[in-house]
């Protein structure tokens, strides 16, 4: 593969270490740039927004780079956008985590899960089978019984039912990848996935950011 | 459902691969980062590696070694050893590893787990614990005491208290070593494993002793633990990853299938 005019950027606000997302690029032949920088971020062809923490932190340090505002315009502008984590859980408009207003390209709010097993532990955290519930470009080779690396106490849920396309189940059915338009976003960490993960990001990094309506 | 994990352990000292019984007698076993990929390859679900260099001066080694095995293997990857500080674990998490062991030096220090947990997250910092079975006492209800320094100094630490107490300093993840049994190939100790998964809200890895493949499928459900970590039984070739895997799949253990 060949992506020499891609301009992919991997946002860094201050929110985990990017550098093993990086490598997963390197892996399906993509050299995607760490920066933190909008001015950069505004001339990239190709997002990966990932991110672990809480989201009042990572919502301070978005605005106080001035994150927020380049990546609502490069997502009205049509850029593919692969949220991952965090990264998606703070593109969607309110978290119950810090009771946290988020970026919002999507609208939708991020829950934390309401365990009744006391055997299942919180974070949930390992390895978890995804079922895609609707196609999409991004999950184009991904079969039944394929196995994601989940870490997370909370959850996106689309306002919009629409805007799901795949599910996993701890204790209860929850979301955990999300489309609309050009923006895709995963709770699950493809760069953690073995050679499914791979696919994943090798699926995104050929999207064109369209979907079929 | 979420699916119990397969890890392997990787001991390595000075670079290479080593591995003892008992905590000592150690040997060169072969290349750690060739080992990574192979047990990648088989659908290993995380990897381990625990840094058992003695001075101090080649610590820096192990941080090549994980920066290798990061580039081509992608999975959770996990190191231990040795780890003092949160510059330690920062400095580990760069060259790639995702969770940071802690032992011997949060017994000394406990504070280290809580200033780990808030630099790099509690999901990331493991605690694992060397575990010797005691007569049960007053000082150490559980009939189990921690011991440190590579299973040489024992503590006098009774082992459920210190694993509660680790849950409340930050730890996400608990390893549960038998020092009895490690080595021995002859199972892991299920009751130690039963009783701390049973006490923590955090997942519990049951280290030390596993020979056969039924001797994960007893401690993933009868041990309750969340993962079964190997080390001798694939390192010298006695059964491939995708042979336990595929055993405990046809057993009725959840676990990850295709990759």
């Amino acid at each position: 593969m060949n992506f020499s005019n891609d301009r992919t950027v991997i946002i860094d606000y201050d929110a985990g270490n990017l550098r093993s997302v990086q490598r997963a690029c390197a892996e399906v032949g993509c050299d995607a740039l760490i920066t933190g920088d909008p001015e950069v971020i505004q001339h990239s062809t190709r997002i990966i927004f990932p991110g672990v923490g809480a989201a009042g932190a990572a919502m301070r340090s978005i605005q106080a780079h001035g994150i927020d505002e380049v990546l609502l315009d490069r997502y009205e502008q049509g850029v593919p956008i692969l949220g991952i984590c965090m990264g998606l859980q703070i593109s969607l408009t309110h978290s119950e985590e810090d009771d946290q207003e988020t970026i919002g390209l999507i609208e939708g709010q991020v829950k934390r899960f309401q365990i009744k097993d006391l055997s299942l532990k919180v974070p949930h955290m390992g390895w978890n089978e995804v079922t895609v519930v609707r196609p999409h470009p991004v999950l184009a080779h991904i079969h039944p019984g394929d196995e994601f690396y989940f870490v997370h106490a909370y959850y996106p849920h689309p306002k919009d039912e629409s805007c799901v396309y795949g599910i996993a189940t701890y204790e209860t059915p929850f979301c955990c990848a999300v489309g609309r338009k050009n923006f895709f976003g995963t709770q699950f960490h493809p760069e953690k996935s073995g050679r499914i993960g791979l696919q994943l990001l090798a699926s995104f990094f050929k999207w064109d950011g369209s979907i079929a309506e | 459902m979420l699916s119990k994990r397969v890890i392997a352990c990787l001991d390595v000292r000075d670079g290479r691969l080593a591995k003892s019984v008992k905590f000592v007698n150690t040997k060169d076993i072969g290349d750690p980062v060739e080992k990574a990929r192979l047990y990648y390859e088989q659908g290993l679900d995380e990897l381990v590696f625990y840094d058992i260099t003695a001075s101090s001066d080649k610590r820096n080694i192990m941080l090549d070694v994980v920066e290798s095995v990061a580039k081509e293997v992608f999975i959770p990857l996990s190191v231990g050893g040795g780890i003092r500080s949160v510059q330690d674990a920062t400095n580990l998490r760069l060259a790639g590893a995702e969770k940071i062991n802690v032992n011997s030096a949060a017994v000394l220090r406990p504070e280290l787990i809580s200033e780990c947990a808030s630099a790099i997250g509690n999901q990331n910092v493991v605690l694992s614990m060397d575990i010797q079975k005691v007569e049960q006492s007053e000082e150490r209800p559980s009939g189990y005491e921690i011991v440190i320094n590579g299973g040489r100094t024992p503590t006098g630490l009774d082992a459920l208290q210190w694993a509660l107490e680790g849950e409340q300093l930050g730890a996400g993840e608990l390893v549960v070593n038998s020092i009895d049994a490690d080595g021995t190939l002859d199972g892991y100790e299920i009751n130690l494993t039963r009783m701390l998964s049973e006490a923590v809200r955090i997942p519990v890895i049951a280290s030390g002793g596993a020979g056969k493949p039924q001797h994960l499928q007893e401690v993933l459900t009868e041990g309750k633990a969340d993962a079964a970590l190997v080390a001798s039984m694939v390192h010298y070739g006695t059964y491939t990853v995708e042979e336990l895997k595929k055993y405990l799949h046809e057993n009725g253990v959840k676990v990850r299938m295709s990759w």
